[in-house]
């Protein structure tokens, strides 16, 4: 559960971060989108390797009890997003016109003699802010399993497949299911949540790790009924708004 | 010598910010939640049978925490 939850959140946040380096690429020149891309990761990868060790260094209860909490509240706002979008209460997010955004920003900020500052920045800023988020996940999971060095090669690997999906594909990420993956890292973020933030209360769960299980079965079933919920709402507005 | 002071004010700012978005952004129902859910699972703990009642009640906190924001959205797609 562990690997899935770093794997698809990782990969949710790099297709968003892939979108922004694709549109650069494309409009100003690759140069600068893969140095931006690249000064980004080297930030980020200094970051964990300051962070990650250092956390070690505190007491487990008080690290589960933040990390529960961090990932109850990340994992709600995931969760709340991806009924939204499932339900037709908010547009679900589109990278095509992320894309197109992002080329429309790249064009109006005109050309530029010698190096491209803001292709860097842009490509800087989309992989950082992105990478920032992974970055959390990776060291808030990683450490409270004992397994930040699991949590960072699986994340590293989502980023390479992701990258080579983005050579492959060029610039059709609409076609990944965005929304899918988002609802299903939700419901992982949010079962991680609650199970470390009572293990951070010392709340003994029953069966210990497996009621990991059982808290992600009781989740995936409120989110089916929250979707379904919404969804009938959301057609009882377009008929009251129709009739 | 006043650019440094400004870069760490900016630094500083940028850091508090992006915690700010990725904690609270647009559903600060839900971080209030959260730190609700703590409470109540501390105020648990100082009682009998504290383990059996917080097994229950955690899930079932998150699970209201997670209907109310939906149900304020839904509110606020009607006044659009």
């Amino acid at each position: 559960m562990l690997v899935g939850a770093v794997f698809l959140a990782s990969c949710v946040e790099m297709v968003e971060a892939l979108t922004i380096v694709l549109a650069v690429g494309h409009t100003r020149g690759w140069r600068s989108a893969f140095e931006g891309t690249g000064a980004a990761l080297l930030v980020l990868g200094a970051l964990v390797a300051a962070f990650g060790p250092a956390l070690v260094h505190v007491p487990l209860s008080v690290l589960r009890l933040i990390v529960g909490a961090v990932l109850l509240i990340f994992g709600m706002q995931w969760l709340r997003k991806s009924i939204l979008r499932a339900s037709g209460l908010k547009a679900k997010h589109d990278e095509d016109a992320v894309y197109e955004e992002s080329v429309a920003t790249l064009r109006a900020a005109g050309t530029s003699i010698g190096r491209d500052r803001i292709a860097f920045v842009m490509a800087f800023k989309g992989v950082f802010l992105e990478g920032l988020e992974v970055v959390i996940l990776v060291i808030t999971l990683g450490t409270s399993a004992h397994q930040l060095g699991l949590a960072s090669n699986v994340a590293g690997i989502a980023v390479v497949l992701v990258g080579l999906c983005g050579v492959i594909v060029a610039k059709q990420l609409s076609s990944v299911p965005e929304n899918l993956l988002k609802m299903s890292v939700g419901v992982l973020l949010v079962t991680y949540g609650t199970f470390w933030t009572g293990e951070g209360l010392k709340v003994r769960w029953p069966g210990g790790d497996t009621m990991l299980l059982g808290l992600a079965a009781i989740y995936s079933v409120v989110t089916y009924l929250f979707v379904l919920s919404m969804r009938r709402e959301t057609s009882a507005q377009t008929q009251g708004a129709s009739a | 010598m006043n650019e440094r002071p400004n870069v760490v004010f900016r630094l500083i700012r940028g850091f508090g910010q992006f915690w700010w978005d990725f904690l609270v952004g647009d559903t600060p129902e839900l971080f209030v939640a959260a730190l609700v859910i703590i409470g109540v699972i501390a105020l648990l703990s100082e009682r009998g049978h504290f383990n059996a009642a917080a097994i229950v009640v955690l899930p079932v906190l998150a699970t209201l925490a997670l209907a109310g924001s939906l149900v304020r959205a839904v509110r606020l797609s009607r006044r659009k």
